[in-house]
């Protein structure tokens, strides 16, 4: 094999196929998915906006994506909808405003397409990111400490101080408070909703 | 069959003398600049595998976190090691086999220089908190410019050598060699367009971001690796490769089906049936140039394995040849829905994704420096005792991570896919497993330090001037070939 035009030619043409085909086919098949519109104007989904915004950057910043997935697999492949981490199998117009998709390759823990869903309220996503042990003893989650605001309790207590359960209460002098970027990232988890009908999934 | 043309024989020693000395200079920065990120990525790597199983572990700073620590392994390990040993081989084997000085020499020293700040800048970034979540590419984007900036150098020198070539044959190293050099920059550049400059649509960034990564070990380690063995075993053994079609057909069916395997990443994904099932068919399709290259070099290696217990580079080497047929397996076993299911989302995929970089890839780059260092220095390695060291430390590491990893994730998939057992029961049966990784990752590293030692003494006033190689035992009358 002797003649370099050869191997530029074949090199060249083996790469430029794949890229055609896990590229741009799929982009001319997937580009033009538009949001679906409900009878009363609203769409499915949103492009993440103001404090859902910030707290996906949080998210991307601080590698949530390599030990929590947002996927949920179809019916009969994995345990995904029978674990109770959706209600449907999600699709590709579920992310039309994930960029970069953070769809996860692992699940050190759980999938957290429908986390808003599963685990509405604020005060426990607040004290699972402070420490999860507080709220799921036996997580390897680490802590996200470095979240939060250690005060001295001055005058009055700050509307936004945790609340802990009494074997985990910091002290009566103590409060601790969540800075802009952990309010942000909890804004971001409860609006993960992956459970809103569409046509690609029938009912 | 008809054997090929191997770079043996008698032809007089000046002209290589000339063409390794010309190679020395940027080759060796290349190799040095890799070993300290290999240490640097080992710490990483340590680091990331305590918190695995003690979460508090270095965990009050933001930097230090494990979703940084993590990505800032694979990149130092990725760019850093990986690619700049690669770069090193690639460089001075292009030149031996073109037998043309090095082109470029000041360019290349320049290169050296700036791939390093680069990593540097981009592992920064990530523990920062500038990384982008994009698995392979979560260097912030602008530093995407200056790495292409700098392959552009690296591609011209080798093309250049290429196009001077003074020999008419071009030997299966060079076809490796010719791929890698195109087919990494070409990745790269669209990858980051379609990803980091948004040019792709939602799940198609993913479809793009398994494209690339699992061509950057396909399409830029792989055939860096395999033109290492293609060239290292004849040249050790003193006999030529078995079969020149065998490598013909292996390096063109690893060129046609290797581009299309990465979508197995995302099997049971939001993404159209035909794009996953077009992954698994490359990857099985994978078969082909996998058993092709296997037999090739076992035939070539054919009552010569003796010669493993002498040669360092030779056991490496061979440590990593037989890797690439067990991890391309693996791989294509893996990427079958039935397999997929139960060890996608587990640690089974992360012992893998070892067993091809480190086990196959990285294995056959320290054989190669143990070859090429003394050529480029007229110094020898100053003592057997260090290399075998290294090499058991990280065989048996390797050995020990994959088993337990495989093992551990295997059943942590299928427990997974049992919705009646609690999910934190799954975290605490993976614990031990994550301990055997943490033991396992601290012998490698160990091997590594004895290494980077071995290389520091090179250079140190104990080295010793090249009279014959180093051998880790005596060898029989019967061997021929070189060390």
């Amino acid at each position: 094999m002797n003649r370099a035009v050869f191997l530029y030619v074949g090199v060249l043409f083996t790469v430029l196929i794949s890229f055609v085909g896990l590229a741009l086919i799929p982009e001319q098949q997937l580009g033009s998915i538009e949001p679906l519109v409900d009878d009363d104007g609203t769409e499915y989904p949103v492009a993440p906006s103001g404090q859902v915004a910030h707290g996906r950057r949080v998210y991307v910043s601080l590698g949530c994506m390599y030990c929590h997935s947002q996927q949920v697999r179809p019916p009969g492949f994995g345990a995904d909808l029978d674990r109770g981490w959706g209600s449907r199998r999600t699709v590709a117009r579920d992310h039309i405003y994930d960029r970069p998709p953070l769809l996860g390759t692992m699940r050190t823990g759980p999938d957290l397409a429908n986390i808003g869903l599963r685990q509405p309220s604020e005060d426990w996503h607040l004290l699972h990111l402070y420490n999860p042990e507080i709220t799921s003893p036996g997580s390897t989650m680490p802590p996200f400490a470095f979240l939060f605001e250690e005060l001295e309790l001055e005058v009055e207590r700050p509307y936004d101080a945790l609340d802990f359960p009494p074997e985990w209460d910091p002290g009566d002098d103590v409060v601790v408070v969540p800075t802009a970027d952990a309010k942000a990232l909890v804004a971001y988890l409860k609006s993960l909703n992956a459970s809103h009908p569409v046509p690609e999934v029938p009912q | 069959m008809t054997t090929d043309t191997s770079p043996v024989g008698g032809e007089s020693v000046t002209w290589r003398e000339l063409v390794d000395r010309s190679t020395a200079v940027p080759v060796m920065l290349f190799f040095a600049s890799s070993v300290f990120w290999l240490l640097l990525g080992s710490a990483l790597a340590i680091a990331a595998s305590v918190k695995l199983h003690t979460p508090g572990f270095l965990g009050d700073w933001a930097w230090l976190t494990f979703g940084r620590v993590r990505p800032a392994h694979l990149n130092t390990v990725i760019y850093g090691w990986g690619s700049m040993a690669g770069i090193g081989v690639l460089l001075w084997l292009q030149a031996r086999l073109c037998r043309v000085k090095l082109a470029l020499e000041v360019p290349l020293i320049v290169a050296c220089a700036l791939w390093n700040v680069a990593v540097a800048g981009g592992t920064i970034s990530i523990l920062s908190g500038g990384g982008t979540s994009v698995e392979w590419l979560e260097f912030p984007y602008y530093w995407s410019f200056l790495f292409a900036g700098i392959f552009a150098i690296i591609m011209a020198s080798s093309l250049t050598m290429f196009s001077q070539r003074q020999v008419g044959h071009v030997y299966v190293s060079q076809w490796y060699l010719f791929g890698a050099i195109l087919w990494f920059p070409f990745l790269y550049a669209l990858a980051n367009a379609l990803i980091h400059a948004n040019l792709a649509t939602g799940v198609v960034q993913a479809s793009a971001n398994w494209w690339f990564a699992h061509n950057v070990l396909g399409l830029w380690f792989t055939p860096i690796g395999l033109a290492a063995v293609y060239y290292l075993l004849p040249k050790v053994l003193g006999r030529p490769i078995h079969s020149y079609y065998l490598s013909i057909l292996g390096f063109w069916t690893l060129a046609l089906f290797y581009n299309w395997a990465g979508t197995h990443h995302l099997i049971g994904g939001p993404l159209p049936a035909w794009l996953i099932t077009v992954g698994t068919v490359g990857s099985v399709m994978m078969f082909i140039p996998v058993v092709t290259v296997a037999i090739n070099h076992h035939m070539t290696t054919k009552g010569h394995f003796h010669k493993l217990k002498t040669s360092p580079t030779l056991r490496f080497i061979v440590f990593g040849a037989m890797s690439y047929t067990v991890v391309s397996f693996q791989g294509s076993t893996q990427a079958l829905r039935t397999v997929n299911e139960i060890s996608h989302f587990t640690h089974y995929t992360v012992a893998h994704a070892h067993l091809g970089v480190y086990s196959f890839f990285s294995m056959v780059m320290f054989g190669a420096i143990y070859y090429i260092v003394p050529r480029l220095t007229g110094r020898e390695w100053p003592s057997a005792g260090l290399i075998r060291a290294h090499f058991w430390l990280t065989a048996v590491g390797m050995v020990l991570y994959w088993v337990g990893l495989s093992w551990g994730g295997w059943f942590q998939g299928v427990k997974m896919n049992n919705p009646d057992i609690p999910f934190l029961d799954i975290v605490a049966y993976t614990l031990p497993f994550l301990w055997s990784r943490t033991f396992a990752g601290i012998l490698m590293t160990a091997g590594h330090v004895v290494f980077a030692v071995s290389l520091w003494r090179v250079f140190g006033p104990t080295a010793r001037k090249l009279r014959g190689p180093t051998l880790l035992g005596t060898p029989s009358a019967a061997t021929g070939g070189e060390a």
